[in-house]
């Protein structure tokens, strides 16, 4: 890299305002994405915290390290934390915040404003969730599932639920704020097929966060009410009906998989193409591939339920649906393994992330297909085949997109850039400990180990143990990039504007960018990942 | 502590076997493209590695023929499996006729079964091999989930209404059966084993233990205990219908509609009947809601199936 003269420019919009009151009152779509960065690694450190236990507990078969009722409120909030408080948020906030209006050329969002109302709408759905865990906790599992949580429960539910509520309104928000600044505010000649694919990822997830995030708003606010006032909705015994619930909660909690994947899936185009120094394969396709993706995606939701008591008619339909979503899934990887045929291949940090990505997606996505069919969920819903499944979605598809977008962007962001050597080897061991860990599980839950059981009989203790064994090789994996960010950003070396020599707006402004992003209003003449042989400088 | 390290689970049941048959289908459809995709990728990364810091990669912008191929070939394979996984799943969700009907009650945190002579068990479930058992399935309170994983099967029980779930064992031993669904404190001790046996000594173990009154018996009782008799039973029928033979039959309604009685429509008209009155009749019914445990409804229902005898394999549609 030809960072020797690279210097860091004399006004950014990190020094061009200081003290807290600059922070906590900006505007600025950057610092907004950096306090969203904050916030999020706050809660996964908290939502890893909870996982750890977990781990401990199941390295035995007797539930001997913490009491049952623990158990369940460890469960329960590290699914909340790490979905609410961490996955939805963030490849979008953090990230989308900070990209989508350079990327498009525009001086910031189209309501700053509302963009930093997001983010104390979030800190507040937060620290109530929070708050939960020293009132006493919440047993009820991420799913809600009534009538267990609207009537028989005795934990904080209706805290939780008046938590997620709020938190809801900032993923709204966002995504109403990421529409509107998309169709708007695009630099003069930015059409939309000009567009860089991390944009189209993110209007696809906009529009689910605006019309999918509402339900679950809805529905626990009934769960609230049946709760509070015995108000019959979901409660046989009040006249209601329990499966009711499951239809509301995942119409919602299926497409919220795709908040979060579909994001990772943008990162994944954008440093794919940078690090094969080459224009991405079949563009239209992966970009109408994000938005089949983000409209099947709201119509699979009963393939959650095949054992509940559904109709076998109703689960065929979804069952079909399913394997439908999954072809635009498979269309995008294989545009993005062609990407890399005839390309130029540097396998930076980034790229390993992205590479990672790529091969943990893919296992998670024919997993899922696993799942989707019919007669095979039977056996294995509901058991630890299922969690494995959808970590290697969750943690191996959004957390391995988000690390390569931070890789990717974190010059940008700072200015600085980090020991190439330590964040390889921060991904080597977060990718060999996340297989460690999760592999075994799709083996427990063939072999019938069910979910969320705090005690289990003695033949699934192998395979525990290498879970969790592989789990602390996952812990250290996330604790590297903690220690380098940090050092990078008081003794990195300076990044320069465009230090990995890739295509898109972004790059073509200084690393930390100026307040308003650009000097002037850059004119786009030429599509997306034009790489060129010539264009590129002999250093 | 290690004595038993299964890598497969035990194969027990006739679905089992059908059950890994798509099962190692499929995996090995994910095997083989994963390795496929990974094995193109490590190839590329590798041949086209950038060896120069100047280099940059061809400018290809796409290829619609193969966008189809990567499209319709996958698509080709999700056809394929679906009708196999859907066949497998309608043949999984209709009980033969002749199965040994089973009730089972689930509550926080046990699992309570009856036998038709009447012989109780709670988290235990003893069962003749070779011989299709179909289980009715409640719940006391919130969602379980009965799941006996040698036999791969698996059922919601849901507050509310019955599910059902059939199997037909093929080998003799014991076996898990866990509660799948999350229930609370003691989820993971809601379990228990499902003990499979000879048919013959399936009999002797069911005439084993006192003899215990039958389902059929136990919900007369509670039919006469309850007052049932005063207006279904009586020789002028002006209060209420008779209930002799019909079980599934269909029963034209107040409302206009019709309904086919079955077990959900038997429970609905005792705890809540004035939600759906026969054709004829007042709203003069009190409501069982919260009088009548889980257990004694399954009963009832049984001794009223017992009134159609042409008709004791019919439950909910």
């Amino acid at each position: 890299m030809s960072t020797t003269n690279a210097s860091i420019p004399r006004e950014h919009y990190l020094n061009a305002d200081y003290g807290l009151k600059s922070w906590l009152l900006t505007l600025d779509h950057k610092r907004i994405g950096i306090l969203y960065l904050l916030s999020i690694t706050g809660f996964f450190i908290i939502g890893g915290l909870f996982a750890v236990m977990i781990r401990l507990e199941l390295l035995t078969p007797a539930g001997d390290l913490v009491q049952a009722d623990t158990y369940n409120k460890l469960f329960t909030m590290h699914g909340l934390v790490m979905i609410f408080f961490f996955l939805v948020p963030s490849i979008p906030a953090v990230l989308g915040n900070f990209l989508i209006p350079i990327m498009i050329g525009a001086r910031d969002l189209a309501f700053p404003k509302l963009n930093l109302a997001s983010w104390y709408i979030f800190t507040l759905g937060g620290l109530l969730t929070l708050a939960v865990i020293f009132l006493g906790g919440v047993d009820t599992g991420w799913t809600f599932y009534t009538p267990y949580s609207s009537t028989y429960s005795n934990s904080q539910v209706i805290l939780t639920a008046v938590g997620i509520f709020v938190t809801g309104f900032s993923s709204i928000l966002t995504g109403l704020n990421f529409l509107v600044t998309i169709h708007k505010m695009r630099a003069p000649g930015l059409t939309w097929f000009r567009l860089p694919l991390f944009i189209w990822a993110h209007y696809s997830t906009s529009f689910i966060m605006v019309l999918a995030t509402p339900v679950i708003g809805i529905t626990v606010l009934l769960v609230g009410l049946e709760r509070l006032f015995r108000i019959g909705i979901f409660d046989p015994a009040l006249g209601g009906d329990p499966l009711l619930f499951q239809h509301l909660f995942w119409f919602y909690s299926h497409p919220v998989v795709y908040i979060m994947v579909l994001p990772a899936m943008g990162v994944v185009s954008e440093t794919i193409t940078c690090f094969s120094r080459k224009r991405v394969f079949g563009y239209e396709f992966i970009a109408a591939s994000s938005i089949a993706i983000g409209a099947l995606g709201f119509i699979v939701w009963g393939h959650h339920m095949f054992v509940s008591g559904q109709s076998p008619l109703a689960g065929i339909i979804f069952a079909a649906l399913s394997f439908l979503v999954a072809i635009p899934s498979a269309v995008k990887v294989f545009n993005w393994t062609a990407t890399l045929y005839k390309g130029s291949i540097e396998l930076h940090s980034a790229m390993l992330y992205a590479l990672g990505f790529i091969g943990l997606f893919t296992i998670g996505g024919l997993t899922g297909l696993i799942l989707a069919s019919l007669a095979l969920d039977v056996h294995v819903h509901d058991t630890y085949f299922v969690v494995a499944h959808f970590h290697y979605i969750m943690v191996g598809g959004a957390v391995m997109g988000f690390m390569s977008g931070l890789h990717f962007w974190w010059p940008k962001i700072t200015g600085r850039l980090y020991p190439e050597g330590w964040a390889k080897l921060g991904a080597l061991l977060i990718f060999v400990g996340f297989n460690l860990t999760f592999f075994p599980q799709f083996l427990l839950g063939y072999l019938g180990m069910p979910r969320r059981y705090h005690q289990y009989p003695d033949e699934f203790q192998v395979l525990n143990v290498l879970s969790s064994a592989g789990a602390s090789i996952l812990a250290v994996g996330y604790a590297i990039p903690m220690v380098y960010f940090i050092w990078s950003l008081f003794r990195g070396p300076a990044a320069g504007n465009n230090p990995w020599k890739a295509k898109g707006l972004e790059w073509q402004t200084s690393s930390p960018p100026p307040t308003e992003n650009f000097p002037e209003t850059p004119v786009v003449n030429e599509e997306a990942y034009d790489y060129k042989p010539q264009e590129v400088p002999v250093v | 502590m290690f004595e038993k390290f299964p890598l497969l689970p035990e194969q027990a049941s006739t679905y089992a076997a059908q059950y890994d048959l798509l099962w190692w289908a499929q995996v090995a459809f994910t095997v083989g493209m994963s390795a496929l995709i990974f094995a193109v990728i490590f190839f590329f990364i590798v041949r086209y590695r950038r060896r120069s810091p100047s280099e940059a990669g061809s400018p290809i912008h796409g290829n619609i023929f193969l966008e189809l191929i990567w499209t319709a070939i996958p698509f080709g394979i999700a056809v394929v499996l679906l009708i196999w996984s859907v066949s497998l799943f309608l043949n999984y969700a209709r009980p033969p006729e002749d199965a040994l009907n089973i009730s089972v009650v689930g509550k926080q945190w046990m699992w309570k079964l009856q036998h038709p002579n009447g012989r109780r068990e709670i988290n235990e479930l003893h069962i003749p091999k070779g011989q299709p058992v179909r289980l009715t399935l409640a719940t006391e309170d919130v969602i379980h989930s009965f799941f006996v994983p040698a036999f791969r099967v698996k059922q919601d029980v849901v507050p509310g209404r019955y599910t059902t779930l059939w199997f037909e064992a093929t080998k003799i031993g014991e076996y898990h059966l866990f509660c799948a669904e999350y229930c609370g404190t003691s989820h993971s001790s809601m379990r228990g084993r499902v003990v499979v046996m000879d048919p013959l000594e399936y009999q002797n173990w069911l005439a084993g233990a006192d003899p215990e009154e039958s389902p059929v018996a136990a919900g007369e009782r509670l039919f006469e205990q309850y007052g049932c008799k005063t207006c279904h039973q009586a020789d002028d029928l002006q209060r209420g219908p008779s209930l002799t033979g019909v079980v599934g039959s269909t029963v034209q309604l107040l409302s206009g509609e019709t309904v086919t009685v079955n077990d959900d429509y038997l429970r609905e008209s005792i705890l809540n009947p004035r939600a759906k009155i026969v054709d004829g009749y007042r709203d003069l019914m009190p409501a069982f809601r919260g009088l009548v445990s889980e257990e004694s409804l399954l009963q009832l229902i049984a001794y009223i199936k017992s009134l159609s005898p042409t008709q004791t394999g019919v439950t909910e549609s």
